[in-house]
């Protein structure tokens, strides 16, 4: 027996200690895990022994590998057994141990009840002061109130190191267990009286705490902090007692009249620059409005805390600054050059407290001043956020309280200009948007408005001579409309016209080309009339002659919109110069057209409509739809904000007549329109038996008709063909006509060509379209069929994409020499290697045999990612053995999904992103979808690069992110019903169709 | 209240955590993360706070910290305590650190975590400043150490002696752990 304890310890001496663990692990840089997890296992083993000692050393040991983030609870008894060692040594390893690990459901901890008790109760007093100090980390309600009395005894110690301790530990046992707080109380307040300053902070330290809490209960101790106040000299205890009056004074205004006079003079005297601060705050706080010397005290402290050189002073004298301008703003003003100063300051943060303060700081006499200042730093600053931030904050200070502080509308103007010149900004349609907003209510100042934006016109080029820097063209929106619709100002209305309809202008964007051509035909107007009056015809004829050659090119436009209105206005010219050439005087008729003035509309001018007699706007004018039962269950109050709306406001606004009416109209308008693609008379016939149901004309594409190339399955077609299948279901609902299921069977067979799909049979091709093009002429009996099997966004970099495309060989031919190239888009480009044009194709490169097929990835510039995209493109490739070149059109589409990137989301990080309000969220509904929920999810997962954050049982929420950084948030509820938060409304509206778009499918 | 207390060196690796509310192990080291993510990326020269450490607390939480040669010690703190007062907290912490263990370096930290854990219970306890008296803590902690050498301390003799045979067997001990260059430096600053 004697043998054996020898023997096992001498196997202990060479267990390794705390120090010996750390240079194990610090050698095993490579393998640490594995180093590791031996250590424990010898650990595990050093647990079973019976020596104390070497348990006290496991358990040190175990407590360093908590930190290194390793789960120790397993070893909870051991601990327990090591706390309850008679040694000092080991005992404070316990309580250490315990301390870093136990919490509230530690099960053990109830064991340690009488161990504790019997510490408290040491004669030596370090044993107490252990036990103390870990129970303070791990106290329990059940611990709190059996031990709260034997810690109360010990707040009348006599060593002053335990009564401190046990006064401190009193505030965790009144927070676990507070009926201990009646009792206790008495001897608390008498400690704030004890003798030891230690002991004496220790009690003001938690009644501070307490009165955080719940303030109004601690007034009646008001006069003896009083007390300590002005006679206690530890800065710490100064520094609680003032911020637990800082409470205080708002719930008894008396106190803060009695207050300002220590205040003030422990501001005076104090050379502690935390209490000098901590006065300052409080007087603040409690607003003593009565006497404007103190607060002007307060700011000239403030002042000096700013002008110090150490950073942290600069930052809170701003922060404190900031809460005496909202009561007190005229004696903050004074200090603006001091704010302005600190601008300069090469900490961030110090400089956007400094612009906070600045914005509360304007009058109509420093305005300018301080603008022109702003606008000098917005030279000087580097990085773009910082100039953004100075951007916003100068349109904020100029617009706050509408334009509340503006004297000269012309200097606003002129500021505005300048700041379009600032290079790479987000802001421009803030910009844009002042720029309107001014022009149109500030009357008089339309004449110099018109001459400035006249200029930015002329000088475009300028602003969009790099189409990175997309974010300011959106002034020359603004500036277009400004010049266009108030154009009997504009001096050289012929000049801006030219300038309007230069080729140029095509590149900008959609909406920015949109509002030229309006406007141009607006300033047409104006030009006509002012050549008619003064010359002879010749003139007004050039001027329609210059419309009509440059009006084709917008025409042309890839954007509806721009087409649309520019055709329109093209024939509306073209019949003037017929006019014209008749002699015929038009330019009355011609401004006619843009007669009456555009005014803005407030917000809630809608509520000053009275409802005439008889509406109910919250009747049902059609039928409402069947509801199903998911309403019923609302799991995440988060998302129900929106649940109703997108049902109802469509079904209030217009009753049964007037739609026919309107849809009469549109389909005239549609006939005489050649931009339209007219409807096939089959399908018409079946809208035609629907009336009433639905009233959205779908335009059919029929297949046969090459308008687009054959065999070619676009998802736009998904969409219409799943609307009229749709509709065709509720026909038959309706109806039960048995010839309609007919019909619906051929309309299913043209949109799937593969055939049904089993629920777990999920092909990869799912998320974009697969483009498989035919030669067009079917000379030669080639088939490429091109499969776009990847279209992944790049982490890197938020602007790229790469896409992955197989091409496979289906003719008898060798293939080589192919090339590949897509007609870039403003938004996105295909990138070539340096030094090829922008219409350079690329090579592919490889060869393909016949029926063999292989994959090349190509990498896109995308711009913006809210909204999906096609990108049309060309494969041109030689056949071997004959020398001409073949080519093959194919389309991509990029859909907003493969912007998404799967990222993996915590649960907690999950609800604090929803509860931060910066989302907008959308819901969705997926109409007839039968298939098990988890069948669900993996294809939303799966197709839409989505990670499922928490299933709970009735629904789950995904999450993914976009490769520009947007959050997108779905909540999927059982009865197929999807509630979604993003903080890009845009972006989320399209990939919920896509979400849509793919179950309509199955 | 004081919410957590980390020290961790400038790579991000944590020489002392002690948090005064319960986070799971896990959590904590993504705390870690986080608050070394935020704080590494700061220069010398600017302020030393920092509102917006998500993972503890929310609004009313701020982060402290002092940069000390190659060691960050970062108190998160609620509204309750003043922000100088925590910065000059952290100075004494680290100058009674200093006293203790006659210039302290990282490597003290490494090796004796358990001795910067009993020296830190005498400054804060329980979330709550204890004291704040430096010859005060630094007695109250050569009094334990005293206790416990006249216990034998944890490892006794005979297992130290063993502890130098087990190293000579290690293949690639640094001999020679040089800690000229990561001393931690306290610089004096102006009295509280």
């Amino acid at each position: 027996m004697a043998l054996k304890i020898v023997k096992g310890s001498i196997d202990r001496m060479f267990d390794k200690n705390l120090q010996d663990l750390v240079r194990g692990i610090r050698n095993h840089k490579e393998d640490e895990a594995k180093y590791i997890s031996t250590c424990i296992d010898e650990i595990k083993q050093e647990l079973k022994q019976d020596n104390i000692a070497v348990k006290a050393n496991a358990v040190c040991k175990l407590t360093y590998l908590q930190m290194l983030g390793y789960d120790v609870s397993w070893a909870a008894f051991n601990i327990v057994e090591v706390m309850s060692s008679s040694k000092f040594t080991y005992k404070r390893i316990g309580y250490l141990a315990a301390s870093q690990c136990f919490h509230e459901s530690t099960d053990v901890i109830m064991l340690t009840t009488n161990q504790i008790r019997k510490d408290l109760s040491s004669p030596n007093q370090y044993d107490t002061g252990v036990a103390l100090t870990g129970l303070s980390c791990f106290v329990t309600p059940d611990l709190a109130r059996d031990l709260a009395n034997d810690i109360m005894t010990l707040m009348s110690h006599t060593k002053p190191y335990i009564r401190k301790k046990a006064v401190l530990i009193m505030y965790k046992v009144f927070l676990k267990y507070p009926e201990s707080l009646r009792p206790a109380f008495p001897r608390l307040k008498e400690k704030l009286e004890d003798p030891d300053p230690g002991v004496q902070s220790a009690a003001v330290n938690v009644i501070c705490e307490l009165a955080r809490r719940n303030p109004k209960n601690y007034l009646s101790l008001a006069p003896l902090f009083f007390k300590l106040m002005t006679s206690s000299t530890n800065n710490w205890v100064l520094i609680k007692i003032i911020k637990l009056f800082g409470a205080l004074t708002p719930l008894e205004p008396r106190l803060g009249k009695k207050l300002i006079e220590p205040l003030t003079n422990l501001i005076h005297s104090t050379s502690a620059m935390s209490l000098l601060y901590e006065c300052v705050n409080t007087v603040i706080a409690g607003q003593y409005c009565c006497s404007l010397g103190s607060v002007v005290l307060c700011v000239q402290k403030l002042r000096i805390l700013i002008e110090d050189s150490d950073q942290n002073l600069k930052y809170l004298g701003l922060l404190a600054m900031s809460k005496i301008l909202k009561t007190h703003p005229k004696s903050v003003q004074s200090h603006k050059d001091l704010i302005l100063q600190c601008l300069d300051d090469k900490d961030e943060s110090i400089r956007l407290r400094a612009l906070d303060l600045l914005y509360g700081m304007v009058s109509k006499k420093n305005l300018m001043e301080i603008v022109k200042k702003l606008m000098l730093h917005v030279d000087k600053a580097e990085g773009t956020t910082y100039r953004d931030e100075l951007l916003t904050k100068i349109i904020d200070i100029c617009c706050q309280s509408n334009y509340q502080y503006i004297t000269n509308f012309e200097w606003y103007i002129s500021i505005l200009v300048e700041l379009t010149r600032l290079e790479g900004t987000r802001h421009g349609h803030l910009i844009a948007s002042q720029m309107l907003d001014v022009a149109i209510r500030v009357k008089a100042i339309r004449v110099f408005a018109v001459a400035q934006m006249a200029t930015l016109l002329d000088n475009a080029h300028l602003l969009t001579g790099n189409m990175q820097r997309n974010g300011i063209c959106e002034v020359l929106y603004a500036a277009a409309w400004i010049c266009g619709e108030f154009s009997e100002h504009l001096e050289n209305p012929m000049q801006t016209l030219e300038a309007m309809l230069r080729p140029k202008v095509a590149t900008l964007p959609g909406h920015i080309q949109a509002v030229y051509v309006q406007n141009a035909a607006k300033l047409f107007a104006t030009v006509l009339k002012s050549q008619e009056g003064n010359t002879d015809g010749t003139a007004a004829q050039e001027t329609s002659q210059l419309m009509i050659e440059r009006l084709p090119l917008f025409v042309q436009s890839a954007n509806l919109e721009v087409q649309e209105r520019a055709s329109c206005i093209l024939q509306l010219v073209k019949y003037i110069q017929k006019l014209q050439q008749k002699d015929v005087e038009v330019a009355e008729e011609v401004s006619a057209l843009f007669a009456g003035e555009l005014n803005p509309v407030a917000p809630k001018a809608q509520k000053k409509v009275p409802v005439p007699e008889g509406l109910d706007l919250d009747a049902w004018i059609n039928e409402p739809p069947s509801e199903s039962e998911s309403e019923d269950e609302q799991p995440k109050a988060i998302f129900t904000k929106e649940e109703h709306k997108h049902s109802r406001p469509r079904h209030t606004e217009v009753d049964e007549k007037e739609l026919a009416k309107r849809r009469e109209a549109r389909k005239q308008e549609q006939a005489n329109n050649p931009f339209y693609i007219k409807a096939s008379p089959s399908s018409q016939k079946v809208y035609q038996e629907s009336t009433g149901v639905e009233h959205i004309p779908v335009v059919q594409i029929d297949l046969s008709v090459p308008l687009k190339v054959p065999g070619l399955p676009m998802s736009d077609q998904y969409v219409k063909l799943e609307e009229e299948r749709r509709q065709k279901q509720r026909v038959e609902k309706k109806k039960k006509e048995k010839k309609k299921r007919k019909e619906k069977h051929s309309g299913r067979g043209k949109k799937r060509d593969s055939g049904p799909e089993s629920e777990e049979d999920i092909t990869p091709a799912h998320m974009v379209d697969i483009v498989t093009e035919e030669m067009p002429e079917n000379a030669l009996p080639i088939h490429t069929p091109i499969t776009v099997c990847d279209i992944q966004g790049n982490l890197q970099d938020g602007s790229q994409v790469v896409v992955s495309v197989i091409f496979e060989n289906k003719c008898d031919g060798f293939l080589k020499s192919m090339e590949f190239n897509v007609l870039d888009s403003l938004n996105a480009k295909l990138q070539r290697p340096e030094g090829s044009g922008p219409h350079d194709g690329l090579t592919v490169p490889f060869q393909l045999p016949p029926g063999v097929s292989n994959e090349a990835r190509f990498v896109f510039t995308v711009q913006s990612i809210v909204m999906p995209q096609k990108l049309k493109g060309t494969l041109t490739f030689i056949v071997k053995d004959s020398s001409t070149h073949e080519k093959l059109d194919f389309k991509l589409h990029f859909t907003c999904t493969s912007y998404l990137i799967t990222t993996p989301c915590y649960s907690d990080a999950f609800a604090k992103l929803l509860e931060s309000g910066d989302l907008k969220c959308s819901s969705v509904r997926l109409e007839g979808v039968s298939m098990p929920f988890h069948h669900l999810l993996a294809r939303i997962c799966f197709h839409h690069h989505f990670s499922v954050v928490e299933r709970i049982d009735s629904c789950s929420s995904m999450y993914s992110r976009s490769i520009q950084g947007h959050h997108v948030c779905l909540l999927v509820k059982t009865t197929v019903s999807i509630d979604a938060k993003c903080d890009e409304p845009t972006l989320l509206g399209n990939v919920l169709d896509e979400i849509k778009q793919t179950f309509s499918q199955c | 209240m004081i919410k957590a207390i980390l020290i961790f060196n400038n790579h991000g690796k944590p020489r002392l955590i002690r948090f005064y509310q319960y986070f799971a192990e896990d959590m904590q080291q993504q705390i870690i993360r986080e608050t070394f993510h935020l704080v590494s990326k700061r220069d010398d020269n600017v302020c030393n706070f920092l509102e917006g450490g998500s993972l503890i607390g929310g609004s009313d939480y701020k982060l402290i910290y002092r940069h000390y040669a190659t060691l960050y010690f970062v108190f998160c703190v609620d509204s309750s305590e003043s922000e100088l007062g925590i910065l000059d907290l952290i100075q004494v912490f680290v100058e009674t650190l200093d006293k203790c263990f006659e210039n302290v370096c990282e490597l003290d930290l490494i090796f004796h975590m358990d001795k910067v854990h009993y020296i830190l219970q005498e400054v804060v306890m329980g979330g709550m400043v204890l004291e704040t008296n430096m010859n005060e803590i630094v007695a109250q902690v050569e009094v334990q150490n005293r206790m416990e050498k006249s216990e034998g301390g944890l490892s006794a003799a005979p297992a130290r002696a063993v502890s130098a045979v087990k190293n000579m067997n290690l293949p690639d001990m640094p001999r020679n752990i040089n800690i000229g260059d990561i001393n931690i430096k306290v610089p004096s600053l102006s009295p509280f």
